[in-house]
């Protein structure tokens, strides 16, 4: 009952065998109805031609009439194993859009090439889309080797071109395997045609292929899809894409960035009931708090949020009717959200035959890879696609059309890269880190933060920010306090306040908890702090008290100015009406709110 | 999350997202098991609250325990329930006899398109299966038909990762597959672990029971003593045959269903 089931894709040049393969392969696996072979047999008489394998497949007349596949289809079929959904791609050009439909879907593919023919543009294209989609499972057969004599030579030749190629997108092929697919020949059983592979037939190796495990055990991203209100209660409906979710956890909900409670998991009949909902699974919650809710926003734990920003970059392949034009706005769409947004800037158009690369372009098009970064109008909250997959990929809408799809890899180094400009203001490119900031906070168990407190002076920030320090300290987090003065050379207060920032906001990239002081910030200097630190990570901590208290704790030559501007961002106000405060409790009282 | 789970979480997902992005819409029930399957699915999205009416396209040469059937479940659910037959086709005396190909275009195809156009809806959720039939295995999960419901099977939208085709021309309207990954078998492994109930046509009586349900005069049962879910699942674990060789329309044309759907069969 409770078989495993996975999604292959076939895919490869025109006429390369892909359709061939598949129907070998249900033909093999007894898994096509008398009805079906029947038919077939009828429509490969009509035409006049040989049993054809592939009708099976191409069950358009204007498929079987051309010989193409002009649409991707899906069987099924089953081994001792496991259940498999195999995908059928088409490989003509023209038809990528379909090709890429199939391959979205799949958790592995089988990348078809002609031993006679070699590589051909689609096996380069087509490798290069799988790897833009993340498959890392692929196979390489290298068909039709009843046409090479079954020649060993033949096969290596093909096989050393292919993986040279392949290997330069990041795509290692697990294994090659020699095959006739119309003859069956190490398709559902090894060959004796060529004893000279000792490795496995098609059907053998995908069986051997491990399913992705784990999607419940990453952090959880419950993207909001509905709110619904048909009876008393209010359900927060959506699909859990990664993670858990149980009832009493505390969520937060970006990018509005409100927190609240799981008071309950909704069912409709009594044995769905459930405490505890993960990965995969359809749902719908009622919380504790009756904000205001919008799909598109995801629902995160508090310790474990995605990235939120209004520009991102990421590996794109275009479809559209039109050309992908820089400055031109599209509707994105990510996960259930859908936003305006802009290409900022295509990076690098790269023609995914050859390789070449076309740095700053104007244009992509149709067919075409490029890198690009978007702006979207409002910041969302979104993944690298290499953390997680669903959150981390996204589809552009040309006018009515999914013209363009892509992932995510790079979710916040927009900011890190505006801080590296030289001194005529062009950004210089910086080598992209293997090591990233979410690595470290993983090794370190820190989600690192920039904590801000300001203040009159007196009011006793800095006790409080060392005992803050403390607490953190003892708690096991990597954090540390930098004190304005420390490090502030500058004698105009927002030169300083900038020199300040740049200390913490590196700091804060190897992983700590940053804990500054200063006496004020304006409006624009926040700003600037949460362009370079990132606005998620930025907390404002404003220690409020009068100035009775304050002139007892006066340095002096200090003066009792507030010219702090309150945001309207959430912040966090500590009250002082005492000079001989306890200032390890308000750090305490202070780290029960921030964690 | 076993087979069922996941097939279960995918067809909720797609009708949750079916409801929000589309207008007007409305569900195909054909009495038969598929739409049933949905039709429970989607009390199931929808917390026992189906918010889209249900249609049913009555060529008025169904077999008549369907239509008693579909009576009297909609009572029990209190479903909201549209019915329509191409009463004009039906008066100038469209039947079997005209020829099968063109009997279904007139009383379903153009059934239906009197129901889009009458209701203007946006959306239709259909209850169709890509193991069923070869121009069925290539459809989308929202599927774009035009004003006269055309489909343009040679350019279907991309769709990646669940992201559907959304927006579209208005006199379009886009047809939502639900239940498109589910296989035969699934249908009726599921139909147990839930206990929906089913119309008795698909269980056995003297040596027959219908394994695809449709007009009377098209549709033959098969040889079959399979009389309970237990023994369905059973046999159609081991048989040869094709779930719809026992419908007379098939069989006329090797292209006959891919004809008749690109004119908007379902």
């Amino acid at each position: 009952m409770n078989r495993e089931s996975l999604n292959i894709v076939v895919v490869g040049h025109v006429d390369h065998g892909k359709s061939t393969l598949i129907g070998r392969l249900l033909f093999d696996t007894d898994s096509l109805p008398q009805g079906a072979i029947e038919k077939v047999k009828r429509i490969s008489k009509e035409k006049g031609k040989d049993f054809e394998y592939a009708y099976l497949l191409d069950a358009f007349e204007e498929e079987q009439k051309q010989g193409i596949t002009i649409d991707t289809t899906r069987l099924q079929f089953k081994t001792d194993k496991r259940d498999y959904v195999i995908i059928d791609a088409p490989g003509h050009k023209e038809f990528l859009k379909n090709m890429i439909s199939g391959a979205a879907s799949a958790e592995a593919a089988i990348l078809m090439v002609d031993a006679n023919e070699g590589i051909q543009e689609q096996s380069k294209r087509h490798g290069y889309i799988l790897s833009l989609l993340g498959i890392q499972k692929v196979y390489v057969a290298v068909n039709k080797m009843d046409l090479v004599d079954y020649s060993e030579e033949r096969y290596s030749e093909v096989r050393k071109d292919f993986d040279r190629f392949l290997n330069t997108l990041g795509v290692y092929p697990i294994k090659y395997i020699p095959v006739s697919a119309f003859y069956g020949d190490n398709i559902a059983e090894k060959s004796e045609k060529m004893p000279w592979y000792n490795g496995e037939s098609i059907l053998d190796a995908i069986d051997s292929l491990e399913k992705e495990k784990g999607l419940e055990e990453k952090s959880l991203r419950f993207p909001i899809q509905d709110i619904y209100k048909f009876d008393h209660r209010r359900i927060i409906a959506g699909r859990i894409e990664s993670g858990s979710l149980k009832v009493g956890d505390e969520i937060v909900i970006l990018p509005s960035n409100k927190t609240t409670k799981v008071k309950s998991i909704e069912y409709w009949v009594e044995k769905d009931k459930k405490e505890e909902v993960s990965a995969g699974m359809s749902v719908g919650i009622i919380v504790e708090d009756e904000f205001f809710y919008k799909r598109g926003e995801i629902i995160s734990h508090k310790d474990d949020i995605p990235v939120v920003t209004d520009t991102f970059g990421g590996n794109l392949f275009w479809l559209g009717k039109n050309d992908l034009e820089k400055g031109k706005k599209y509707k994105l769409k990510l996960s259930t959200l859908e936003i305006e947004c802009e290409i900022a800037k295509i990076d690098k158009v790269i023609d995914a035959s050859t390789l070449e690369t076309i740095e700053n372009g104007e244009r992509v098009k149709k067919n075409d890879v490029a890198e690009i970064t978007i702006k979207t109008k409002e910041p969302i909250a979104l993944d690298e696609f290499k953390n997680i997959q669903s959150t981390g990929r996204f589809v552009l809408v040309d006018d009515l059309d999914v013209s363009g799809g892509g992932i995510i890899t790079r979710g916040s180094s927009f900011e890190v890269e505006k801080k590296f400009k030289s001194e005529d203001g062009k950004v210089l490119s910086i080598r992209p880190r293997l090591v990233t900031r979410k690595d470290r906070e993983e090794r370190l168990g820190t989600a690192s933060k920039v904590i801000w407190l300001t203040g009159k002076a007196g009011c006793g920030k800095r006790e409080i920010a060392v005992n803050l320090e403390k607490e953190l300290f003892d708690s096991g987090k990597n954090v540390y306090y930098l004190d304005y003065n420390q490090v502030a050379e500058s004698k105009d207060d927002s030169e300083g306040i900038r020199e300040v920032t740049k200390v913490a906001s590196i700091l804060q990239e190897v992983g700590n908890i940053v804990i500054v002081t200063s006496n004020y910030l304006l409006r624009e200097e926040k700003e600037y702090i949460k362009s370079q630190v990132g606005k998620e990570n930025f907390i404002e901590v404003y220690v409020e008290a009068p100035d009775e208290v304050c002139i007892e704790r006066i340095a002096p030559g200090e003066k009792l100015i507030d010219l702090n501007e309150r945001s309207r961002d959430p912040f966090i106000s500590l009250y002082i009406d005492d000079p001989n405060f306890d200032s390890g409790e308000k750090a305490k009282a202070l780290l029960g709110i921030i964690l | 999350m076993d087979h069922l789970d996941k097939l279960e979480a995918q067809s909720i997902y797609i009708l949750r997202e079916a409801y929000k992005k589309l207008g007007k819409l409305g569900m195909l029930w054909s009495i038969g098991k598929d739409s049933t399957v949905m039709l429970w699915l989607a009390q199931k999205a929808f917390y026992g609250h189906c918010p889209f009416p249900l249609i049913h396209v009555d060529t008025k040469y169904k077999i008549p325990e369907m239509i008693e059937y579909r009576d009297r479940l909609a009572k029990e659910l209190n479903l909201d329930l549209i019915v329509n037959t191409n009463e004009e086709a039906i008066k100038n005396g469209m039947g079997p006899h005209e020829g099968r190909l063109v009997c279904c275009k007139a009383l379903k195809t153009d059934g239906l398109q009197q129901v889009v156009t009458n209701y203007e809806f946006e959306g239709l959720i259909l209850g169709i299966r890509r193991d069923e039939e070869g121009s069925r295995s290539k459809e989308r999960v929202f599927s774009e038909r035009n004003s006269d419901s055309e489909w343009n099977y040679a350019d279907q939208p991309p769709e990646l990762w669940d992201q559907f085709k959304t927006d579209f021309k208005k006199g379009n309207h886009i047809r939502v597959h639900p239940i498109l990954h589910w296989n035969e078998i699934d249908i009726w492994e599921y139909i147990k672990r839930e206990n929906i109930p089913i119309i008795d046509l698909y269980f056995s009586k003297n040596g027959k029971r219908y394994r695809s349900l449709g007009c009377a005069p098209c549709t033959n049962p098969i040889e079959s003593n399979a009389s309970n879910l237990d023994e369905i699942i059973e046999e159609l674990k081991n048989t040869q045959e094709t779930e719809r060789s026992g419908r007379a329309q098939d069989q006329e044309d090797a292209h006959a269903m891919e004809k008749l759907r690109k004119e908007g069969y379902m």
